[in-house]
């Protein structure tokens, strides 16, 4: 009974020793009180809320209403509204309705020195037993990069990581007929001078990289292609890789002269940042990033009077990358 | 019932002295310290909107015919990404605002961030003790510039396809490892796998968005243990004593009431204004392109980037070493990255002074970092400017080559005549000040020789 007494007094002392170490509670007010606020700003912000309310209700009445025209407009003028008279009603009562006050703080300087060399010491003098330290650091290490290089192994799973033959794949092979944008097969004589046609190779994926060719035609004294490329233009007529050299974009502007002796000769131009190739000159850049010229597609004519290709592209197509070569084949 | 659920709350996590002190935390005044917050409450609408977006966009590009209202495009075939958009766009209640507003939340975020990360620039307020913030702002500044294109490429239609190839061809010309990297991305030559797609998807739905989030987290709890910097405003705002308004009442009804104007703006632009039709362009085909859609506002600079720089790779003999895209696409935005990056420690090692500051310097108080700031500046601008030059030929007919080769030539030379003429002028404003100073000191000595007199 007794000791039962002397606990309940100790539970209570300590309860109250708890209390005791808490700091006051204010005494006076903490947010300094002001004026009172003028009566319009209450009534000007209440009615803003209702504005705001309404506008509310006015979004949900547009989106249960299948008749409203413009419904993206409504829709949008009354969830924004709503928004904005709250806003207002907000601002305006953090101008008005709250009291005006300025508080101050300290500055706490972020560093504790003493602290600091303390972290310091705990790990140094955790290690105090271990005497061979540069052989577990090593194996540690050891350790360290082996499992951490088996954990990011399975990336190579992304993608054919660490053969880059495939960059080098394109569908053209000899004999391969043209096939147009609207999927018949290219007549050469249907092709015509100072217009732009894009074609594909037959029976072949379409969003390949390597697909897609531009074939223009152009009066065959103006060609000035390398001497091995002589026959690569029956009647004038070349293809090049659609896909630009310098990043990738479609070949989408042929600059043509109206008027040739004051216009510059024909270009095939990229619209993304506009390097621009000469289709006269076997696809050398004449302006722009591009760093490689457009690789040209050998062309012939078939017997029955359509385009095929003569063979793989002269380069490789789409960007460079490393060790693909600038000229020549891939 | 105040005193009550703050009982219920002390009792749960012992939590009211911290928040008492945050009730009363000091928030100095100044519009330009609201910048920040403005891209804060851009990126809560971005979550908001985003995640309503999610529950209609199918992150596949299986391909279907399209037979949904938008006449022009019926027949035609195309992803189920494209197709969701569109129906996003045309069949979904709200969908469209909501998609447009998250696209004008995205381009709002990204110009706060960058006026929020020039105020810092400019005051100092990037020094000692804030240099981790201000380290932290950046690598959030850049992983949501990836964010962003990873946003308008998900779609899968015109702008999308020309963006990813851009992508593609700045991966495949890094050094050395540019085709690995690029087939690892794509999952194979470009237009890549179906699970490029969901690559794409899940970066950008969560991984991405985590890490901003993470970030901002971080970057505000650090602006809280070291307080706002502040003006000299009062004679009372010290470096070591911060003057301001209480985070409640005071400032709480002017923070949520910017948040709102900010949630009010965006979803008015989202209803009102056009953004990123994707229904004009079409699906991506990777035999086509356009040069009348254009990428949002922020790629600018790397466009400029790409475009300015003359034609030609880095190559061994024959071989290709550095394919041209590296330079404008991924040079460029590192050495940005780093200059940034090192603003603090370089201003530490000029100016030998590595002690803290509280108090925000007017841009004319440190005449250097003004001057060198406005160079900077002037260089990435001018770089920025130049990715428009195809549109002010379009528009007033300027030759192309002719823009580019200025902005070639400008962009070297117009930074130093930047940072010369921004040390003048901030050197004469101080100058100025001076005499103003010392007049206003004459002036009231001499009206207090006259007082005994009179
Ligand atoms: S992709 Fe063609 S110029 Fe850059």
């Amino acid at each position: 009974m007794k000791r039962f007494f002397l606990a309940l007094l100790a539970i209570i002392n300590g309860f109250r020793r708890r209390r005791s170490e808490e700091p006051p509670g204010p005494s006076g007010p903490i947010v300094s009180p002001g004026p009172p606020a003028p009566r319009g700003a209450e009534l000007a912000v209440a009615a803003l809320l209702l504005v705001a309310a309404l506008l509310g209700v006015g979004f949900m009445f547009v989106y249960a209403t299948e008749s409203v025209g413009n419904r993206t407009q409504w829709e949008g003028l009354t969830l924004g509204g709503a928004f904005l008279f709250l806003a207002i009603a907000l601002i305006t009562a953090g101008k008005h309705l709250v009291p005006e006050e300025e508080v101050e703080e300290d500055y706490h300087d972020p560093e504790h020195p003493s602290e600091e060399e303390a972290i310091d010491q705990i790990v140094r003098e955790s290690g105090s037993r271990i005497t061979r330290k540069k052989l577990l650091i090593t194996a540690g290490g050891a350790a360290g990069a082996a499992v951490g290089l088996a954990a990011i192994t399975p990336a190579l799973t992304l993608g054919p990581l660490l053969d880059t033959d495939e960059l080098r794949d394109t569908p053209w092979r000899r004999g391969l007929r043209l096939i147009g944008d609207d999927g018949k097969p290219m007549f050469a004589d249907q092709v015509e001078e100072e217009t732009f046609y894009t074609a594909f190779p037959e029976h072949a994926k379409r969003d390949l990289l390597g697909a897609p060719v531009v074939v223009v035609r152009l009066p065959p004294a103006q060609l000035k292609l390398p001497p091995e490329r002589a026959q690569w233009a029956p009647m004038g007529i070349v293809a090049f890789s659609k896909v630009c050299t310098h990043a990738g974009c479609a070949i989408a502007l042929y600059r043509k002269p109206t008027f040739a002796p004051t216009q510059p000769r024909p270009a095939l131009v990229c619209p993304c940042h506009y390097s621009t190739f000469d289709p006269a000159r076997g696809g050398e850049v004449i302006f722009g990033p591009a760093g490689r010229p457009l690789p040209q597609l050998p062309l012939m004519v078939g017997s029955d009077g359509v385009l095929r290709a003569g063979g793989n592209f002269s380069g490789q197509v789409g960007p460079s990358y490393s060790t693909v070569r600038s000229r020549g084949p891939t | 019932m105040i005193r009550r659920a703050v009982a219920y709350l002390d009792r749960g996590t012992g939590a009211s002295p911290l928040l008492r002190k945050t009730l009363r935390y000091a928030f100095p005044d100044h519009w330009s310290f609201l910048l920040g917050e403005v891209a804060l409450y851009a990126f809560i609408v971005l979550v908001g909107t985003g995640i309503y977006l999610t529950l209609f966009f199918e992150p596949s590009l299986a391909k279907t015919t399209y037979n949904g209202v938008y006449a022009p495009l019926r027949g035609m075939e195309m992803s189920q990404a494209y197709k969701s958009v569109v129906d996003i766009s045309y069949e979904r209640n709200a969908g469209l605002l909501f998609r447009q507003t998250h696209h004008w939340a995205a381009d709002v975020f990204v110009a706060a961030v960058i006026l929020h990360l020039m105020r810092v620039f400019f005051t100092g307020a990037f020094r000692r003790p804030r240099t981790l913030i201000w380290t932290i702002g950046l690598l959030m500044l850049f992983t949501s510039l990836l964010e962003g294109y990873l946003g308008y490429s998900m779609v899968d239609d015109l702008l999308s396809g020309m963006g990813l190839a851009i992508g593609y061809g700045v991966a495949l010309s890094m050094p050395i490892i540019g085709g690995n990297l690029a087939l690892a991305i794509w999952g194979g030559q470009f237009p890549g796998v179906h699970a490029f797609e969901s690559r794409m998807y899940i970066a950008h739905v969560l991984i991405f968005p985590a890490l901003i989030a993470t970030l901002i987290v971080l970057h505000l709890a650090l602006v809280m243990r070291h307080h706002h910097t502040q003006f000299r405003m009062s004679p009372r705002a010290t470096e070591r004593r911060v003057i301001g308004l209480p985070a409640f009442p005071a400032q709480t009804p002017r923070s949520l009431g910017l948040m709102l104007a900010v949630a009010a703006v965006l979803f008015l632009l989202g209803g009102l204004v056009q953004i990123n039709p994707i229904w004009q362009w079409g699906p991506y085909q990777v035999a086509q392109g356009t040069n009348g859609a254009q990428p949002d506002w922020y790629l600018g600079w790397l466009i400029g980037a790409l475009r300015l720089v003359p034609g030609f790779d880095l190559t061994i003999g024959d071989y290709t070493l550095v394919g041209n895209p590296f330079w404008g696409g991924a040079l460029f935005p590192l050495v940005v990255l780093l200059v940034l990056l090192a603003v603090p420690a370089a201003e530490r090692r000029l100016t030998r002074d590595g002690s803290t500051h509280n108090l925000a310097d007017r841009p004319r108080d440190a005449p250097g970092r003004t001057a060198f700031g406005m160079a900077f500046l002037t260089w990435v601008s001018l770089i920025f400017v130049a990715g428009s030059a195809d549109r002010m030929y379009v528009f007033l007919g300027l030759s192309y080559e002719g823009q580019i080769w200025f902005y070639r030539v400008a962009s070297l030379v117009l930074p130093f005549v930047a940072y010369f003429v921004t040390r003048r002028v901030c050197l004469a404003l101080q100058e100025a000040e001076r005499i103003d100073a010392e007049r206003e000191l004459a002036e009231a000595e001499a009206a207090a020789a006259r007082l005994p007199a009179s």
